[in-house]
């Protein structure tokens, strides 16, 4: 019981330790040049930081106005269990007209779930995500070409779906947490 | 992400204007879905912070060079442990390829990056659940090497 306990307060600790510690060797290449791990990794967490200041807020935001505002009915007709396959496209346009790195999806992915979108559905979403953004694919593009952007686009398309269908499988009863 | 941001600014104000109390729930909401990641998101930042800084360009030249099933695994390592934004990840893999890494080898980089991310583990699994948050990341690395691979014989 005790070891468990201490296992949970290390788990909560571990985040702030490693924070603390990115920030400290950020600090000893200030007095010590030559360490330019640490200013690299502390510029690096910096800019990461800047990124999701921009990204998070508004998602946070978006998703607290969604769960009160729409109405649990219209999700779980288009997204949610007894729309079948027709939820696909549904999932492909709201996934590919969205920006940010997949883990600004996260929480716009739980709160679809929290009102009716199916589990299988939900996994679908954050594939599409991962995948078809369009402001995502103008850089593929214009660095990798037209050809390798299409080849890749068309043959992810049938394989995060199918992992989102072996997710739902694999994990039976899936459901949202509350974050009460 | 401006439109977006945009957008919600909008959303915001309408449901102020038609519903204060509403809007005040919805966005305590919002802040206590924050505060729960919150560790999740530290540890994500500090995990980038150094895998970025470890990484540079010519180290993935020389890893991504060369024949043989090594610079495709290497790929697809380095695309699953990264997490690196699409501005600065195509224009690295442009440059790798003008310097002679097969599509193959960009191809495993490029999904891997896209699909899976083990910097984002402890906070998918934080929304998600571990089972789910492992099961989608085992399956989509899996993925990404079919799609890498389907790539290469298509682009010839």
């Amino acid at each position: 019981m005790k070891s468990e306990q201490s296992g949970i307060r290390f788990r909560a600790a571990l985040p702030w330790a490693a924070g603390g510690t990115v920030f400290l060797m950020w600090g000893a290449s200030r007095f010590w040049p030559a360490f330019s791990f640490g200013e690299r990794a502390g510029r690096a967490s910096f800019g990461m930081i800047r990124e999701m200041a921009g990204i998070l807020p508004v998602m946070f935001i978006l998703v607290g106005l969604f769960e009160v505002w729409v109405p649990r009915k219209s999700i779980e007709r288009f997204l949610g269990r007894e729309a079948g396959w027709k939820a696909v496209p549904w999932l492909i346009l709201l996934a590919t007209v969205q920006a940010g790195p997949l883990y600004g999806a996260f929480p716009v992915a739980v709160g679809l779930a929290r009102k009716g979108c199916s589990p299988r559905n939900v996994f679908i979403y954050l594939g599409a995500f991962s995948t078809l953004k369009i402001p995502l694919l103008t850089f593929e593009i214009g660095f990798l070409g037209l050809p390798f952007s299409l080849a890749r686009v068309l043959i992810s398309l049938p394989a995060f779906i199918l992992v989102g269908v072996l997710v739902d499988r694999l994990v039976p009863g899936w459901t949202p947490p509350d974050f009460k | 992400m401006i439109v977006l941001a945009v957008f919600t600014g909008a959303a915001l104000a309408a449901s102020l204007f038609a519903d204060r109390r509403k809007t005040r729930a919805g966005l305590l909401f919002g802040a206590r879905m924050f505060l729960k990641t919150l560790p999740a998101l530290v540890l994500m930042v500090t995990a980038v912070g150094m895998i970025l800084s470890a990484l540079d360009p010519r180290f993935l030249e020389i890893l991504f060079g060369g024949g043989g099933w090594m610079p495709f695994l290497a790929g697809l390592a380095v695309g699953t442990v990264a997490l690196i934004p699409g501005f600065i990840a195509f224009p690295m893999a442009g440059l790798l390829r003008s310097n002679g890494v097969s599509t193959a080898v960009l191809a495993a980089f490029v999904t891997s990056l896209l699909m899976v991310g083990m910097v984002t583990l402890p906070l998918e699994s934080r929304f998600f659940g571990r089972k789910a948050a492992l099961w989608r990341n085992g399956l989509s690395l899996i993925a990404a090497a079919i799609v890498a691979l389907a790539m290469s014989l298509v682009l010839k």
